[in-house]
């Protein structure tokens, strides 16, 4: 089959549905063949001569090239092309796959026309969250540059270092960064601004991120409220209204104190929560800036212009919508693997034909429109275990405690009880001589256990060749009777100290021997 | 000799051999430790050789042929064999044990009275029976571990009901033993032979029911059995010093299965009842989610190795089978050169016994300050660079934390897959001991190298 992949026509994208290198394992290990619209990686660094190195064909005319393809690789939706004054929907046809990110809940007049027109869409936003897909996650690629962008963007428009350092000529602070929204772009920012020498702190109403975000040496803000933030699927969901007056609480006592935030906080299928108040961001120090990564859903920031950078009571104010664009090179790698992931799960023949296997979770939950109609939203796919646990296992405990303190003190006085019981049974029916020889021995047990414990774990086997060869000292018992002047008993006992004396010298010489080999 | 003189030999043997077992809690101590053993045991000997009034020659002989032949296989034996050896070496104790009941009961210079004679009576019932078990069950251990008998579970139909009546029928022929033995002398000795052959039967039955994985346990329950066995000799011959050795080597031997179990996160009588086939077959079904897995070359696997900083080693059974513990410190030699941080990481029960794997690393030369257990550096993953599993499967298995309706759930297990990428050598892709798929195989930063794990390696070798 052949797969095309056009020139993006929106005005400031630079990114490109295929490298190169992808496109040259596409051809190589799928059998796909690759065309490639003239000039469409060249925003992204990528020249036609490299894609022809690669083994594709470079087309110029975008229309030939949209007719002739199976399946159309693009990174945005399609829409009006300017260059061609056409809509790019009216250059599919039918049983053409096509493969982006679609918006499919934005976009439903975009929907309706795939699914008239016979197209079997594929939304690379829409891939469901299960493991097997995080390869083929689109979103968290383009979320992962979102976020390192965001903190390139703000040291762009910050006036000073990240880092602190102690010069000659005075000492600079490091520079202090909030992180709202511990998700893929979070932690992104997170790891970019602490590699810059800068102090960060995250939020995120999920509790499970603490740990990820104090893994990357970050600082976790907590509120003093109970209330669990996880929703389906590994997002954020809407708070109540007191958990929402609790968080603004602590937003505005950091913007006081902090220099830079990035908010990424986003709920899907919502307008992007505000959080960062217009008086939050009076309060901010001069110079201080703020980065909205939720610009395109309304933003998180109440003075936020999508698309634009302003400057407001002395704080800059980034809503770029396009930041994965901004590294264009990067963000077109990644996205052109994701595809690639993608269509080397659709073509499990590896013979360059795909197959739109609706069993399939992951191709189930991308494909929106198939054979005239609409497919999304899928059903709802088996969620993640991990985030519903808390609550289920915050009930049990009280009774459980309280059967747990029961045995606490019972089973060792049943023990001490029994074992005392059994000692006097015992004493009262035997002879003092056996009590003695007993006595020996129940102090023995309890020396042996005293100092094997202290063995390390290291010479186990030492000691087990060592205590193999002590416990020949039955041997002792044979001697006793090899005195003996009836035949029988001299011949067993003789027996036992060959079988011994074989015990008692190998044992102590391969014990000698192992811990020979013990080095440092 | 004056009693006094062997009495105080007796204490000096025992402090000694104490000072053994206490020598081991570590490597420098342990080789002092070794010779205390060596001087107890000649002390115990010397004094009681003194006592014998004849027969010398035979004496003589028996300890010149044993000690050479015992000379001889320890000097011949591979470290991997190292769990044979041993399970071999308890067969004899058991042995010894039964033979030395056998010739006290036959005594005629013993006379005892009333209780006292029962006791004794059942002082050697015991001391046969504990001896004949662990004699029949080390051979079969022996057997198992050589590969000589096949090294899955053998379930008989009702196994726990064919243990509970050998059991019942041990109880009953001790009291006709103790009957028989009261009413005259001679008496007895048919009970006696019958138990043992029972005896020897439920060894038998007892380990051959018991998996090759589970091993560890088995040997080091053998050898707790065989002190036990030498304890109750002590008893039934009113001897101190036998008493003494066997508790301690009794309670070496439980405390080593206590630890196996804990590792495997089993009961011990789970353990002793059968292998695991009884309760994986439902939940296998269960996991279905598997991935893909990634197969690297070897020159692969040397580049990742040259890139990492710190490189975590895990041996398996699978290292022992394939030699490959010296090609192993090979690698690490040329790593650690490099100033690549290269340690190893020991599961408790990896291998077939208590302590194989470190054994075997010492062999190879690999100093054992970069040899650690899974507490020590299980929480050290996430630093690691690249884990090296080189032929273990379940002690790398995370759904022993995952899944909990796993055969292995709650098996402490070490989590390489932390760590930044985890090579995985194995044969193929079959399951472990306990049948459980590995989801390590096909998580997103493992990567395969299939394939005899000493030939791998050596191909790894070349190309650092």
């Amino acid at each position: 089959m052949r797969i095309g992949v056009p020139k993006e026509t929106r005005e400031g994208e630079k990114r490109v549905a295929t490298t190169p290198e992808v496109a040259s394992q596409l051809i190589k290990k799928l059998g796909f063949e690759v065309s490639v619209e003239s000039g469409a990686g060249e925003a992204a660094n990528f020249s036609d001569a490299a894609y022809v190195e690669a083994g594709a064909t470079v087309v110029k005319e975008a229309k030939a090239l949209w007719k002739e393809s199976d399946i159309i690789l693009k990174v945005r939706p399609p829409e009006f092309n300017a260059a061609l004054k056409c809509e790019e929907v009216d250059l599919l046809h039918e049983n053409q796959i096509l493969i982006t990110f679609l918006w499919p809940a934005q976009n439903p007049d975009l929907l309706k026309k795939l699914a008239e027109k016979k197209v079997t869409a594929l939304a690379m936003d829409s891939v469901p969250r299960i493991s097997r897909a995080q390869k083929l996650d689109a979103l968290s690629s383009m979320a992962n540059i979102a976020g390192y962008r965001a903190v390139v963007e703000a040291a762009q428009h910050f006036g000073r270092f990240f880092t602190g350092q102690i010069t000659a000529a005075g000492k600079i602070p490091p520079a202090k960064v909030m992180v709202i929204g511990a998700g893929v772009a979070g932690l992104s920012a997170i790891g970019a601004a602490i590699s810059m020498g800068a102090i960060v702190r995250a939020f995120d109403t999920r509790p499970e991120v603490k740990e990820q975000v104090e893994s990357m040496d970050a600082e976790f803000l907590e509120l003093d409220f109970e209330e669990e933030g996880s929703g389906t699927g590994g997002y954020a969901k809407v708070m109540s209204k007191e958990f929402i007056e609790a968080e603004m609480a602590l937003f505005a006592e950091q913007a006081k104190e902090v220099d830079i935030i990035i908010t990424t906080a986003l709920i899907p299928g919502k307008p992007a929560p505000e959080l960062i108040l217009a008086d939050m961001v009076k309060s901010m120090k001069n110079g201080s800036v703020i980065v909205d990564l939720a610009a395109e859903q309304g933003g998180n920031c109440k003075l936020t212009q999508p698309g634009k950078v302003v400057n407001v009571h002395g704080v800059t104010i980034i809503g770029y919508t396009d930041l994965p664009s901004r590294l264009a090179t990067q963000s077109s790698q990644l996205y052109a693997t994701n595809l690639r992931h993608l269509l080397t799960d659709m073509c499990k023949e590896k013979d360059g034909n795909v197959t739109v296997d609706m069993l399939d979770e992951v191709v189930r939950g991308a494909t929106v429109t198939k054979d005239g109609e609409i497919t999304w939203p899928p059903p709802v796919p088996k969620l993640s275990a991990a985030p519903a646990k808390p609550a289920e296992e915050a009930k049990p405990p009280e009774p459980a405690a309280k059967e747990e303190e029961k045995p606490s003190w019972l089973g060792p006085a049943l023990t001490f009880g029994i074992g005392g019981l059994a000692l006097l049974g015992v004493g009262a029916v035997a002879p003092a001589s056996f009590m003695a020889h007993f006595t020996v021995f129940v102090l023995a047990c309890f020396v042996g256990y005293m100092v094997i414990w202290n063995v390390t774990p290291a010479l186990h086997t030492p000691l087990m060749s060592v205590t193999n060869a002590i416990s020949s000292i039955i041997i002792i018992g044979a001697l006793l009777q090899i005195s003996s002047g009836e035949k029988l008993i001299m011949g067993l006992a003789g027996c036992a100290v060959l079988i011994t004396a074989i015990n008692i010298v190998g044992g102590f010489a391969v014990t000698r021997r192992m811990l020979e080999m013990f080095r440092k | 000799m004056n009693p006094g003189i062997v009495t105080a030999s007796y204490i000096g043997a025992t402090i000694l051999f104490i000072l053994a077992l206490g020598g081991l809690s570590n490597q420098e101590s342990a080789r002092r430790g070794n010779i205390y053993g060596i001087i107890g045991m000649i002390l115990a000997l010397l004094a009681t050789i003194a006592g014998v009034t004849a027969n010398v020659g035979i004496l003589i002989g028996g300890l010149v042929v044993g000690g050479t032949i015992g000379l001889v296989l320890a000097k011949r034996v591979q470290m991997t064999e190292m769990p044979e050896l041993v399970a071999i070496l308890h067969s004899l104790v058991g042995m010894a044990a039964v033979l030395v009941g056998f010739a006290n009961f036959m005594d005629p210079n013993a006379h005892f009275e009333g209780a006292e004679l029962t006791i004794h009576d059942i002082e050697t019932y015991l001391g046969i029976l504990i001896g004949a078990i662990t004699f029949s069950g080390s051979v079969i251990a022996f057997g198992k571990l050589s590969g000589k008998i096949t090294g899955n579970p053998m379930l008989l139909p009702g196994r726990h009901w064919l243990n509970l009546g050998l059991l019942i029928a041990t109880i009953y022929i001790c009291k006709m033993f103790v009957d028989q033995s009261a009413a005259g002398q001679g008496g007895g000795l048919m009970p006696l032979l019958i138990m043992t052959g029972i005896a020897l039967l439920f060894g038998i039955h007892m380990v051959m029911a018991i998996g090759g994985a589970d091993m560890p346990v088995v040997v080091s329950m053998l050898n707790s059995y065989s002190g036990w066995a030498a304890s109750a000799t002590g008893f039934m011959l009113n001897n101190d010093l036998l008493i003494v050795t066997g508790a301690l080597v009794g309670s070496s031997g439980a405390i080593l299965s206590y630890i196996m179990c804990r590792a495997m996160n089993r009961k011990f009588l789970a353990v002793i009842a059968g292998g695991f086939g009884t309760t994986s077959g439902a939940s296998s079904a269960a996991e279905g989610e598997q991935g893909e897995v990634v197969a690297l070359e070897p020159h692969e696997v040397a580049e990742l190795l040259k890139e990492a900083k710190e490189v975590m080693i895990i041996p398996g059974y699978g290292m022992a089978v394939a030699q490959a513990q010296h090609i192993v410190h090979e690698i690490t030699k040329r790593l650690r050169d490099k100033k690549v941080n290269v340690r190893f990481g020991i599961h408790p029960v990896a291998g077939r016994m208590p302590g194989h794997m470190n054994v075997l690393l010492a062999e190879a030369r690999v100093p054992y300050d970069i040899v650690y257990e899974m507490d020590e550096i299980n929480d050290d993953f996430p630093e690691v660079d690249v884990s090296v599993v080189i032929g273990a499967n379940d002690i790398v298995n995370p759904s022993a934390q995952t899944d909990p309706y796993s055969p292995i759930a709650g098996m402490p297990v070490l989590e390489c897959w932390k760590g930044k990428t985890t090579v995985v050598l194995k044969r193929s892709m079959a399951t472990g001991y306990a049948g459980v798929q590995n989801p390590l195989f096909f998580k997103e930063n493992t990567r395969m190298l299939f394939g005899d794990a000493a030939k791998s390696l050596e191909a790894v070798f070349k190309d650092l």
